[in-house]
């Protein structure tokens, strides 16, 4: 169980979070919707541990992440794997060395172990056999599902995603979601996913919150989230121009 | 007008303590956490080569003709108060105490300095840094203290090879080209210089290899934007690798002057 309460965070003068509570269940599908720019990534980091809130707590497993020492820390992110936007594969590796880091740095198995390991997490993701590839040599999809096996390879409890849908088209953008999907329903992990691709929300997640001005404003299924009377929720989750949204925007 | 001039004075102000601030708090990191296990040598050794075999060429090129001009400029002058001996002594005293270690320190923050900014910075861009920190892996103790471990032993090392190829310079200029007499040049240059001169040219390379590799890597730690932010930072780091580099030569020479004259 991941406990969000009153999460505050200033970036360089910007009050990004105002006091986010969200509660998501053991072995659920969580998807954040909201604007870009509207602080989602940011709150996945506070997740993760990157970034500490300034007021309010985040508990997972009953654990503060704020207030662990960095060994308790990093005992809890070696279960949480965090699938980022862009892919975030070090360059500087192969493919197979990318999805092994993790075990490499602290997996103490050995080397056979952790090439048996890298090749199944590939293989999940359906792209069995590229080990030996530079991530240069991937397409912006295949990268994704790399950054994905990468975060399997450790075998994590949790998983976040950070737009995994963004940037790809929308071919490779089904078969992502529909990956999210079976991994859930196989491994049994909770998922965290960040989005505004609605399509890729109603897919995959079991419960929608969005989050508007540094706050989750509306919670629900997503037949709940569809349903809205909320005239900011409903302008977004329907993609209009015109509405409390982009009013508020022109007005500041 | 004068509002905008002291907003500005006080900006860079900021900016520089903030620097200061920052660049202290990344050597604390650094220095600890090189003493805590794992040791990863692997990491080490591909920085010390990228740092130290990678800038053979360059300096000994920069090595070479400096050796070359410093004979020639010398040799204007000695020529004129005929003590063309004194050339050697002159020479080696000057390249061994002073311009090998600057100018093998500045190629070095110019070459690998600037290219661990661009790297670390274009890591940082593409969340690759927080793709370390999410499995639990210090960004310090994996990208910063290989460098700066690598750079603090290259230094000294490239710097005495940087040394031996100026003097070669020099040679060549005076045996062939004023018929200063071979065996003659190698005794009064040898008869020149001491331990000390050594060790002084030396001991401060250590200290200029760690400000390549902090100045650097903070830099690269702290780039914001894209790309332009990456060549920004880039920019940055070698300017101020330069000019702190200047600074600590300035107060290691005043050091040993007065402490070991």
């Amino acid at each position: 169980m991941i406990e969000i309460s009153g999460v505050v965070k200033n970036l360089n003068g910007n009050l990004v979070l105002r006091g986010v509570d969200l509660k998501i269940d053991k072995g659920s599908t969580c998807v954040i919707i909201g604007r870009s720019g509207c602080g989602k990534s940011v709150l996945l980091k506070h997740i993760v541990g990157i970034l500490k809130p300034d007021k309010g707590k985040i508990v997972i497993d009953g654990k503060d992440i704020a207030l662990l020492k960095e060994k308790e820390l990093n005992n809890v992110r070696m279960k949480i794997g965090l699938v980022f936007q862009g892919g975030a594969l070090f360059d500087s590796m192969t493919v197979g060395e990318n999805v092994g880091f993790g075990l490499i740095e602290h997996g103490h198995i050995s080397e056979e172990e952790i090439l048996d390991r890298v090749e199944e997490s590939l293989n999940m993701v359906g792209l069995a056999g590229i080990a030996n590839l530079m991530p240069l040599d991937l397409s912006g999809g295949m990268k994704k599902r790399v950054a994905l096996a990468r975060a399997l390879c450790i075998k994590p409890e949790i998983i976040l995603y950070d737009e995994p849908t963004t940037g790809v088209d929308p071919i490779t953008a089904d078969s992502i979601n529909e990956l999210i999907k079976s991994l859930h329903d196989k491994l049994k992990v909770t998922s965290i996913v960040v989005t505004h691709d609605m399509r890729s929300a109603y897919r995959i997640g079991d419960n929608l919150a969005m989050l508007y001005q540094g706050k989750i404003i509306s919670q629900g299924s997503p037949e709940e989230i569809q349903k809205t009377q909320d005239p900011i929720v409903h302008q977004f989750i329907n993609g209009l121009a015109h509405g409390p949204i982009t009013e508020a925007v022109r007005l500041l | 007008m004068f509002d905008n001039f002291f907003i500005i004075i006080g900006r860079h102000i900021i900016s520089f303590f903030y620097f200061l601030g920052g660049l202290s708090n990344l050597a604390f990191k650094t220095i600890s956490l090189s003493f805590v296990p794992p040791y990863r040598k692997d990491r080490i050794f591909e920085q010390a080569k990228k740092a130290g075999l990678d800038s053979l060429p360059l300096v000994s090129l920069i090595g070479l003709f400096i050796g070359f001009i410093f004979a020639l400029q010398t040799a204007y002058f000695m020529q004129r108060i005929g003590s063309e001996l004194y050339i050697a002594s002159l020479v080696a005293l000057s390249i061994v105490r002073e311009l090998g270690p600057v100018i093998t320190a500045l190629v070095v923050a110019g070459r690998v300095g600037a290219s661990i900014t661009a790297e670390l910075g274009s890591m940082q861009v593409t969340e690759q840094i927080d793709a370390l920190e999410t499995f639990a892996t210090n960004p310090v103790k994996y990208l910063v203290v290989p460098r700066f471990i690598a750079l603090s032993l290259m230094l000294p090392i490239l710097t005495l090879y940087a040394d031996a190829i100026g003097i070669l310079g020099s040679y060549l200029i005076c045996v062939f080209r004023l018929g200063i007499s071979s065996s003659i040049y190698l005794r009064v240059t040898s008869e020149a210089l001491f331990h000390k001169d050594l060790f002084n040219g030396l001991f401060k390379t250590i200290f200029f290899g760690m400000i390549i590799a902090l100045v650097s890597c903070y830099e690269g730690f702290n780039v914001k934007g894209g790309a332009e932010g990456v060549g920004q930072a880039t920019t940055r780091s070698v300017v101020f690798s330069f000019i702190m580099i200047i600074i600590a030569d300035c107060i290691f020479t005043a050091l040993f002057y007065f402490i070991f004259p």
